[in-house]
């Protein structure tokens, strides 16, 4: 079962759509509140989030930090720029490695589905270079692992 | 068109993955692409080669200077990668619902996670 979809759109944007069990308002919760995120929001195995920062206000901003224990680590900051209990959080934010990537702004929507939840995630990013270099960086600290498994599926 | 295999291969190498990431900000020369990796210029070279082998950054000449940027199928490659992004997402994604679970007040839904 995938309950997961990731999709590009247009040149721009990446869509990432997700169902859960629990209601909007725990999503909602889940995303805001520092300790629940440090809970979660951890990529690979093995990586932590020693640092969570999120003043979960209209112009708050966040700040988070990983590491993989072994020392490698990156951060990101961010803006809320708008925020709908528990609907709805509109943010930007950028990725430090250790240069700023350009802001990647991102619609995060909980929307009621039966007893649960559709998360959908919309990024825009400036241009189509760009988000290419984002996806790129994501897989870069979570994808090694599953690359050769990856390879092994794409070539039957 | 080049074959997956070959894109794969050529994508295999975490250096060329952060040169193809530098390269998706703009086009770059040797030096400038070498920089942020501590590897010689030759040793770039060779990476840079195995990334046109497989089509998927273009090299323009400029005077004296080659500078590299982005083929439409490496930008195309980097899109595939998505399938791998994915799985990191899923995790953790499948870390919420153990969280969300924890938050569920016990009688608000009683026992109602148990069934997935």
């Amino acid at each position: 079962m995938s309950k997961l979809t990731l999709t590009t759109e247009g040149d721009t944007h990446v869509i990432v759509t997700r169902r859960f069990a629990a209601p909007p308002e725990a999503l909602y919760r889940a995303h805001t509140d520092p300790k629940l995120i440090q809970k979660w929001l951890l990529g690979p195995e093995g990586w932590t989030m020693p640092v969570c920062i999120n003043e979960a206000k209209p112009g708050g901003k966040f700040r988070y930090e990983w590491t993989n224990g072994k020392g490698a680590g990156f951060h990101i900051t961010g803006e809320i720029l708008e925020f709908e209990p528990f609907s709805r959080i509109v943010h930007v934010e950028r990725m430090y490695l250790p240069d700023p990537t350009p802001d990647n702004h991102i619609e995060t929507r909980f929307d009621p589905d039966g007893t649960g939840t559709l998360m959908t995630m919309r990024m825009t990013l400036p241009d189509a270079q760009t988000r290419a270099a984002m996806l790129s960086t994501g897989m870069e600290r979570g994808m090694e692992a599953s690359y050769v498994r990856l390879e092994g599926m794409i070539q039957e | 068109m080049q074959s997956l295999d070959s894109t794969f291969s050529a994508l295999a190498d975490p250096t060329r993955r952060g040169i193809l990431a530098r390269l998706a900000l703009g086009e770059a020369t040797v030096t400038e692409l070498a920089e942020p990796f501590e590897m010689t210029q030759p040793a770039i070279s060779q990476h840079l080669k195995v990334l046109e082998d497989a089509g998927l950054i273009i090299r323009r000449i400029d005077g004296t200077r080659r500078p590299r940027r982005l083929a439409r199928a490496g930008i195309e490659a980097m899109d595939q990668w998505l399938a791998m992004l994915r799985k990191a997402l899923d995790k953790n994604y499948d870390r919420l619902d153990e969280v969300l679970s924890a938050m569920q007040p016990p009688a608000k839904q009683p026992r109602k996670g148990e069934t997935r």
